[in-house]
């Protein structure tokens, strides 16, 4: 058993800390989390690509920022970054075969904010292929394993990021989340995952899944870390045309004023989250961490959220119809995978992809191109599109009578490698708890609130309006300081 | 009708620029049959008077002026390029002599 670092050693803002006052060097910080992931990571698997020279590079660039006076939360901190997002001088494979050797020749908007606010990057990280899953065993190179049991999954698509600050081998990282990608992980991880509102985080350089839906987010060990990953990479990029053009806020500053704000605090609890099918586990300690909450002064509000059951079927139909359309740009043309002597255009583009994607990518392009093929459009997609109508409009009710909502992230606790592989629709219900909020556009976060008996974390999601972050993080971090879960490491 | 048989999984293929063995095409067929059968809920729905939402959020298209900007170096556009020639992607031919 290894004696791993604690979040209370290792959280960025520790880590900022001992930076500032000299105690470490980022360079020294930099080749402590190589060696770590060098020993360790073959055990889990969080990585697809470790990058040493650049980031040491980094690393002595932050140290010298530092010597010059310059400061900064972030500055000489060792993050990751989930492989669908381009990085440049790193492969970006999107864990799939067919951008097995693409290298992008640019950085994404949030990747320069990070770099410009010193962060030292030390690789790209496992995800389930083209963000297509919910347990990193759809990478077409490795699956990830969970920290907490190696025979269990990490969750997904981002089981990677999820997984690697869970086994601390870096301070944080940045994940995405189109259905739950970047929550049910840190639930399953027992880490801090939060997805933004839809358009507060540009998505330019992010390969592109579903574009109504898809959101980049960090996971951090603790609620301050991931507000401070949130002020770096928040705000209107004009080189993403979804971007929200409003005035960025600062995340991290307003946790400063979370004391007391439980009291009258309107906490809605939807039944629809609240059903068998959950384990008792996860429902007793979501239960429980409601309960504290009242106890700190919230008002607890039962309201209903009356389409959750049809938020599946929505997601599956509108997730897979964009992602249709997004991947169509695989086809051997200009970057990635092609086909050897392919005699004309159309059988390089079929072999090209035939040959490059899996199974759970090609099954669901094939279901994104019926959705929108002719006779089925009406009944199908634009049907989704209307059902999506009412599920916004479930929240928008629900925030007329609550300030912020409380639900399990994940039905169960980690499930074992292997579990769901054979019916991909089971897998694909285990995102009832998490899928609803993207089609709505708003923030949630998973935060840890307890371990099931054989030690496996269960992450508590708490959803918010639009654009209130600050609301979602004063809470979540209210919350995580009132108890210790946020302080356990596992022991792989 | 929302079976997916191991025909209708071949015109889809086709649409979609993917081929399948026979087994693959029935294993598909089976899968997304199921998966479909899910999605039909939604046929339980009255959404008469809905209007779709395609995104979330209202968002309007967003302009700018016609004016040249930095680009990408023609290298680094061609720096992943399964095959080039004169500073352009080489592919197999489009259009076929008949």
């Amino acid at each position: 058993m290894a004696n791993h670092p604690t979040p209370e050693q290792t959280s960025i803002a520790r880590l900022s800390d001992a930076l500032s006052k000299n105690k470490a060097s980022s360079r020294e910080l930099t080749e402590s989390y190589l060696s770590r992931i060098q020993s360790l990571d073959s055990r889990i698997g969080a990585f697809l690509h470790v990058a040493p020279e650049l980031a040491l590079a980094q690393a002595d660039s932050a140290d010298a920022a530092r010597r010059e006076g310059k400061n900064g939360p972030l500055l000489g901190v060792p993050i990751a970054i989930k492989d669908n997002m381009c990085v440049e001088g790193m492969p970006t494979t999107c864990g799939s075969r067919i951008l097995e050797n693409f290298n992008p020749p640019y950085d994404a908007t949030v990747i320069a904010r990070l770099k410009a606010a010193g962060a030292v990057i030390l690789g790209k990280l496992n995800m389930d292929e083209f963000a297509m899953g919910s347990s990193c065993e759809h990478s077409a190179f490795h699956p990830t394993s969970n920290p907490w049991d190696l025979e269990r999954i990490p969750g997904g698509s981002s089981g990677g990021s999820a997984a690697a600050v869970a086994a601390r081998l870096c301070a944080a990282t940045l994940g995405s989340d189109t259905g739950g990608s970047i929550r049910q992980p840190a639930a399953l991880c027992g880490v801090v995952g939060l997805k933004p509102t839809y358009g507060l985080v540009s998505r330019y350089g992010l390969v592109a899944f579903a574009s109504s839906l898809d959101q980049i987010g960090p996971f951090t060990a603790t609620v301050e870390d991931a507000a401070i990953m949130l002020d770096a990479i928040a705000g209107h990029d004009p080189l993403d045309s979804t971007s929200a053009p409003i005035e960025k806020l600062r995340y991290a500053e307003s946790l400063k004023h979370s004391d007391g704000i439980f009291k009258g605090l309107r906490v809605g609890l939807p039944k629809e989250y609240f059903i068998a099918g959950t384990s008792p586990e996860v429902d007793a300690a979501v239960k429980a961490a409601i309960a504290s909450m009242e106890a700190a002064g919230a008002e607890l509000v039962e309201i209903s959220l009356p389409h959750t059951d049809y938020g599946v079927a929505t997601y599956y139909v509108v997730a897979t119809a964009e992602a249709s359309s997004n991947l169509a740009r695989y086809d051997g043309a200009q970057y990635g995978h092609r086909a050897k002597d392919a005699k004309n255009i159309i059988e390089m583009y079929t072999r090209t992809r035939t040959e490059g994607f899996g199974a759970e990518v090609k099954r669901r392009i094939m279901l994104g191109t019926y959705a929108l093929s002719a006779g089925f459009y009406d009944a199908y997609y634009l049907k989704a599109l209307k059902v999506r109508t009412l599920i916004m409009r479930d929240f928008e009710n629900a925030f007329r009578q609550c300030d912020i909502i409380a639900t399990p992230t994940s039905p169960t606790a980690a499930f074992k490698r292997g579990e769901k592989m054979n019916d991909p629709l089971q897998m694909y219900l285990s995102d009832i708890f998490t899928i609803s909020c993207n089609l709505a556009g708003i923030p949630g976060i998973s935060l840890p609130c307890g371990f099931t008996e054989g030690g496996l974390p269960i992450g508590l999601q708490l959803l918010a309006p639009a654009f209130q972050e600050t609301k979602l993080l004063q809470t979540a971090h209210a919350y995580e300081q009132s108890q210790e879960w946020w302080k356990r490491t596992p022991n792989f | 009708m929302s079976e997916f048989t191991r025909e209708q999984v071949r015109k889809v293929a086709t649409l979609s620029r993917l081929a399948f063995t026979d087994e693959e095409a029935d294993a598909f067929a089976e899968q997304l049959s199921r998966i479909l059968v899910h999605v039909e809920k939604l046929g339980e729905l009255n959404t008469d008077g809905i209007e779709p939402s395609p995104h979330a959020l209202v968002l309007t298209n967003v302009l700018r002026e016609d004016e040249r900007r930095p680009s990408l170096a023609r290298e680094a556009v061609l720096m992943n390029a399964p095959e080039q020639e004169a500073g352009c992607f080489k592919v197999p031919p489009i259009i076929q002599e008949s």
